[in-house]
């Protein structure tokens, strides 16, 4: 950054290269996203499916009427917690993929303080759920992050355990201790009373509130990381562990607080997955949006706000699944495919970074 | 339930002795097949999609051909595939081999699913297994004693890996090229060459993994076919510090964590039994935790290893 600003001859060109590097940062992404769902097309031609039938059944599953933005945008909360679970660590260099673990524990100990407080106070007993639910999310992802600072294990393959950990929690408490008598064929907690279900946003489509929650937690992670001097020490010690060290930082807590905040998050899609979609705990927490969840956080480059308009996309391709099962005869793991495939190919597109003559400040007559 | 009574406790640590020598397997293929990856300088976090997806080819080829062992073939061929492109892709500049072995967990076990639908209900033939329990009447020790080929030849393969980084030519150009890419490139080796043979290879061996899982045990394709062995097993190679006999030893352990939850269930202890399923990734993360270091490197690791600089 700071040689093409010293190195650009006037104001207004100085500004230009200023951009150059954000310009990048979407136009590549941006690529790989299309060349990832070209590469998708290959793979259904081959198949001998169609992908303009398929890409046509996805704007029509997940954008084109209120109902289908409906469809959408009920799935884009989870996304958008834990996509920021991913986020959040990846600031300081940590790759933690197990959020799947810390929603169903959230969704869990929501499930759970909800069956205590029947007769609370609406607000009061969903505000308690949520802190609940937070609060074990930031313990157990946070417990990733010590790991990792105490004693140097691998956030990536520790986060991954964990969230097998919590699922076997999960069912062991639905299954045993916490279970519904009257839940028969698929073992719950038992149902939350109506005054502590999150209800829906008065937009004149069903879409619950998590969905807003869920933006103001990416505006407040992105003021965080990009604003504060808590964010820029973070992204010091992301760079460089021991520069960060020498200067002082405790990055120890800086570790510890960033996993935990974006476990949080994830317990906090978790109390919505089970307060305003099941109304319980049960084996529906682990519907997989800790891993797409991934997906959205890279897609975004881990900028929180980025994350908003990915997940929103992401949500939509997601929501199109039945309608493709049914009008083309793919099976449901078709979106997953396509899910690997854009992943790949956007982890690829990291090698483009500065080899695009385009984005080069020199290529606009900037000396170097 | 009158034999169970006969040899009454001992049928516990028998059913664990057993189902260890079981449940280990995918994990000794998986291991060895990261040890020779991770040895040579890059880590595969992918084999765990590698591994669902050797087990729907394994599945889906045994049952098309009737032969298990073509089976096993297939998804060694399938793994290599898998290995060859997280080898070839690496190479680039600025692709990061842990992102993308996430990325490619995520698309081996899409794809699985994917092509594997057909092949839920069918059923394949078994591979076969030996049995070394034939001196005894109980039948228990006679079905804890039941041994899988593959076990067998994935004992052979630690020891002869072993072996190959010990005392071979190119047991030793892996050794170099995971030590340090500089020294690899000044003997005039080419490190993202061996590499990507290595991760290959390794892939490979996940796919056998895998394949043992639908073709032996549980001996059925279904998309849970896996609950983390792969990723369990690149967590065990940390553990038994990239040496395969160690690892060797080390799949037993976790088979046997593993075999725990069904073998008291088998005596009639039933409740808690999920907690008991959770008993490897406990282990698996108490051993990472007592065997890891804030600060110093790991004893026995690649030095051009990402996850332990």
């Amino acid at each position: 950054m700071s040689d093409t600003t010293t190195a650009s001859p006037s104001g207004a060109s100085v500004a230009f290269a200023q951009w150059l590097p954000r310009i990048e940062a979407v136009v590549i992404p941006l690529a790989a996203l299309l060349g990832g769902l070209l590469v998708f097309s290959v793979f259904l031609l081959v198949l001998g499916k169609s992908p303009v039938d398929f890409y046509g059944l996805i704007y029509k599953a997940g954008f084109s009427t209120p109902f289908s933005w409906q469809n959408t945008l009920s799935r884009v909360s989870p996304l958008l917690f834990a996509a920021l679970c991913v986020a959040l660590p990846a600031r300081l260099g940590l790759v933690v993929i197990g959020g799947e673990g810390a929603i169903v524990l959230g969704g869990l100990a929501a499930a759970v303080l909800g069956t205590m407080l029947i007769g609370a106070p609406s607000t009061l007993g969903l505000l308690v759920m949520a802190i609940g639910a937070a609060g074990i999310g930031a313990l157990w992802i946070g417990a990733v992050g010590w790991m990792r600072f105490k004693r140097g294990v691998n956030e990536t393959i520790a986060s991954l355990l964990m969230a097998y950990i919590a699922i076997a929690l999960m069912n062991h408490f639905v299954e045993g201790p916490f279970r519904d008598p009257a839940s028969l064929n698929k073992p719950s907690t038992a149902p939350l009373p109506d005054s502590l279900r999150v209800g829906d946003m008065p937009i004149g489509i069903e879409v619950h509130w998590g969905f807003a929650v869920g933006v103001l937690a990416c505006v407040l992670a992105w003021v965080l990381i990009d604003r504060t001097t808590i964010g820029f020490a973070a992204r010091i010690a992301g760079d460089n562990v021991r520069a960060a060290q020498v200067q002082g930082l405790p990055v120890g807590k800086l570790i510890i607080g960033f996993t935990a905040l974006g476990g949080a998050f994830a317990g906090l899609a978790g109390f919505f997955e089970a307060s305003a979609i099941h109304g319980a705990a049960n084996g529906s927490l682990v519907a997989g949006y800790g891993y797409t969840g991934i997906l959205v956080a890279f897609l975004a480059r881990h900028n929180p706000l980025a994350i908003i308009p990915v997940a929103i996309l992401l949500a939509g391709f997601e929501a199109s699944s039945g309608l493709i099962q049914r009008r083309m005869d793919l099976p449901d793991a078709t979106i997953l495919v396509m899910e690997g495939i854009v992943f790949v190919v956007l982890l690829f597109s990291e090698t483009l970074y500065g080899k695009i003559a385009v984005f080069d400040p020199k290529f606009w007559g900037g000396r170097a | 339930m009158s034999t169970a009574a006969e040899i009454g406790v001992w049928g516990v640590p028998l059913a664990i002795l057993g189902g260890a020598i079981r449940v280990s397997t995918p994990f000794l293929f998986v291991s060895l097949g990261e040890t020779l990856t991770e040895r040579s300088g890059r880590i595969n976090l992918g084999l765990e999609g590698t591994l669902v997806f050797g087990a729907m080819t394994g599945y889906a080829i045994a049952y098309e051909t009737g032969s298990a062992w073509l089976g096993v073939l297939a998804a060694a061929l399938a793994g290599s595939v898998f290995g060859l492109f997280h080898g070839w892709i690496c190479r680039f500049k600025g692709v990061n081999d842990i992102a993308i072995g996430i990325a490619m967990m995520l698309l081996g076990m899409g794809l699985a699913f994917f092509f594997g639908k057909p092949y839920i209900q069918p059923v394949a033939p078994d591979l076969p297994a030996i049995s070394f329990g034939w001196w005894s009447d109980i039948p228990q020790v006679q079905a804890a004693l039941q041994v899988n080929a593959l076990f067998i030849l994935g004992a052979f393969l630690a020891v002869a890996m072993h072996w190959m980084f010990r005392s071979t030519r190119i047991g030793l150009t892996i050794r170099v090229v995971g030590d340090s890419t500089d020294a690899a490139r000044a003997i005039g080796l080419n490190p993202n060459t061996v590499r990507l043979l290595s991760t290959a290879a390794g892939g490979a061996l996940a796919g056998v993994g895998g394949a043992y899982l639908s073709l032996y045990y549980p001996g059925s394709w279904t998309e849970g076919i896996s609950s983390g062995q792969g990723l369990m097993a690149v967590a065990l190679v940390i553990f038994a510090r990239w040496n395969p006999i160690l690892s060797f030893w080390a799949a037993l352990l976790f088979g046997g964590a593993g075999a725990l939850g069904p073998a008291l269930q088998s005596v009639g202890v039933t409740s808690g039994y999920y907690l008991f399923f959770a008993a490897p990734y406990v282990l698996t993360l108490g051993l990472l935790i007592l065997t890891s270091s804030p600060d110093k490197a790991m004893d026995g690791a690649p030095g051009e290893l990402s996850i332990t600089k």
